[in-house]
């Protein structure tokens, strides 16, 4: 009911603009903004959802997560800020979801300042009400932000302690029991960037992957996910780019554990909106390319 | 005059929304506490107030939007200062050297003999706030040239093994993937993502967007010819990728909007 609905009012605004563009007239550059505004909200309001296979890309990265042997280790970096987190916020959710259900032992750390406050908000919406049982300094630490950008991942290449003093919380490295068989980023078995600026996934392909012979994927902002395809397969296990990367990542967690149907999955509920806005940018690139050839037969200037 | 007093108006119609809202989420908090409910009410409704100024931006030019990006603009230098004391100063100076310090900021104090060198980057950085005097500016540059010598000195090595010696090795890839014959090949087609056949299109593109691209940027020999078509295929393929990359970038934008609709409807109107 809701498509068939956002479907006529859709439409009907495009026909209209379409009449006006063939009419000569002008359509204000305002009109397209409240069409795209009032398409997405009409797809969140009907709750519009789309269903979403994930591509090897991102396979390979589950696939990844899914077969490393329980008690691995995995470095999650937020590296990003509140103006990219509805893109990868999402995917960072899902990657502690599935790396706390394999029981792998995960270590959280950030190289922007904004991402050790986002990370606690996941720690305090996912992590915690979603797996009580997972114990600090055992299951997972979080080791906080650090200043340096590429620097930091310089130093902890070779060792972890000289640039992470303590965690975030003030505890001794030492005293965390997770750490105990662990000197550098070398003695993990996955590492995982979620951003989209600089530094981020690239900074840590370049710093820490490539040098330290580690396996690394990451999860991207759209913006910069074309800048990072072409390290993938060999420098980059996989990528999640922009909402449809986390999409698919969610839609093969729900696939392979059911128990998370119930649990937000923002990035599946997203696709819908953005599908919607997506053919509406399509069909005004349409009526703009029809006025511009109608209006070149008549011998006019737009 | 008049535009003076429809500003007026427009504010308090603003104010008086804003408290409106602020009233109603206060009344509709989860928490036990008043103060939380009346404080969760303010920081919602702010943050809608602050949405809602950037979102009017669309229209035009005004105070509202010039206040929410100032606000903006003056939080984040004020954030990333303080996170960088406590990340830093606290986080790996303070334990290394002072015990008392230590204590005081409730940091693990570490006794090491090599922690005199952590005083040099604290010098560095001393020197680059010589800026602000100008009479000693000049100090700041050393810090500067330490930072742009060893920034350079880092990421040559690193690009040059990342971005190009890898990248170079990437590209060597095998054109006929899995191939075992022409018939073998026919017999077992399909495009599926991870067939034989799609792998096989998806290098060939990769090897002659490569070699096009390359050829593209080679200008040392006119255009024309075969050369020419290659150029030509090279432009085309870079097209596609500018393409690829706008694409990706409305995608961006567009989840961005989703998200402040979602956080407009869902956290403040309650109707999702």
């Amino acid at each position: 009911m809701g498509l068939i609905i956002s479907a006529v009012v859709i439409g009907g605004g495009l026909l209209w603009m379409l009449y006006l563009s063939i009419k000569g007239q002008d359509v204000d550059r305002r009109i397209v903004y409240v069409f795209v505004g009032a398409t997405v909200a009409l797809a969140i309001i009907f709750r519009l959802e789309f269903g979403e296979v994930a591509t090897p890309i991102v396979k390979s990265v589950f696939d990844k997560i899914e077969n490393l042997p329980a008690g691995s280790k995995i470095v999650l970096s937020y590296d990003f800020d509140p103006a990219m987190a509805p893109e990868v916020n999402p995917m960072a959710n899902a990657f502690i979801r599935h790396i706390l259900e394999k029981k792998h032992r995960l270590y959280f750390m950030s190289l922007w300042a904004t991402g050790q406050s986002l990370l606690s908000v996941s720690l305090n919406d996912v992590l915690k009400p979603e797996f009580p049982d997972a114990k600090y300094g055992v299951d997972y630490c979080n080791l906080g932000y650090k200043a340096g950008n590429e620097g930091v991942l310089n130093v902890v290449i070779t060792n972890f302690r000289k640039m992470f003093p303590s965690d975030a919380n003030g505890n001794s490295l030492d005293s965390l029991p997770m750490f105990k068989d662990v000197e550098s980023l070398k003695d993990m078995d996955l590492l995982i960037s979620v951003g989209g600026g600089k530094p981020g996934v690239k900074e840590w392909i370049l710093f820490a992957g490539d040098p330290g012979k580690v396996a690394m994927a990451g999860g991207s902002a759209a913006v910069s996910a074309p800048l990072l395809y072409p390290y993938w397969p060999r420098q980059l296990i996989g990528l999640l780019g922009g909402t449809k990367g986390a999409a698919e990542y969610e839609a093969e967690l729900i696939k392979t554990y059911p128990r998370f149907k119930d649990k937000s999955m923002p990035a599946l509920r997203m696709m819908g909106p953005q599908t919607m806005a997506h053919v509406v940018i399509i069909a005004f690139i349409v009526i703009g390319n029809v006025a511009y050839f109608r209006s070149r037969k008549k011998g006019g200037q737009l | 005059m008049t535009s003076k007093i429809a500003m007026r108006i427009l504010t308090a119609i603003v104010a008086l929304i804003f408290l409106v809202s602020w009233i109603t989420r206060s009344g509709s908090g989860m928490s036990d506490s008043a103060f939380t409910n009346v404080r969760d009410g303010f920081l919602i409704t702010f943050a809608v107030f602050l949405t809602l100024s950037i979102f009017s931006f669309l229209y035009r030019d005004n105070p509202f939007y010039k206040f929410a990006e100032s606000l903006y603009v003056g939080i984040s230098a004020g954030y990333w200062m303080s996170y960088g004391f406590w990340s830093t100063i606290v986080g790996n100076f303070v334990p290394r050297a002072s015990r008392s310090l230590s204590e005081f900021f409730h940091v693990p104090y570490q006794e090491r003999a090599d922690h005199i060198l952590i005083y040099i980057p604290i010098i560095f950085g001393l020197i680059l706030l010589t800026r602000l005097l100008p009479k000693i500016g000049w100090l700041s540059r050393w810090s500067l040239a330490f930072i742009i010598g060893a920034t350079a000195g880092l990421n040559l090595t690193r690009y040059l093994r990342s971005d190009f010696i890898s990248q170079v090795s990437n590209s060597f890839i095998p054109l006929f993937v899995d191939w075992k014959g022409a018939g073998d090949f026919v017999s077992h087609i399909s495009l599926a993502a991870d067939g034989q056949f799609i792998a096989i299109l998806s290098n060939w593109v990769i090897f002659v967007g490569v070699m096009c691209g390359l050829v593209y940027f080679f200008f040392s020999k006119e255009h024309k010819g075969a050369f020419g078509v290659a150029s030509r295929i090279g432009i085309w393929i870079l097209m596609i990728t500018f393409g690829a990359s706008f694409g990706y970038t409305v995608m961006g934008r567009i989840s961005l909007l989703v998200g402040r609709i979602t956080f407009l409807f869902g956290d403040w109107l309650n109707i999702l």
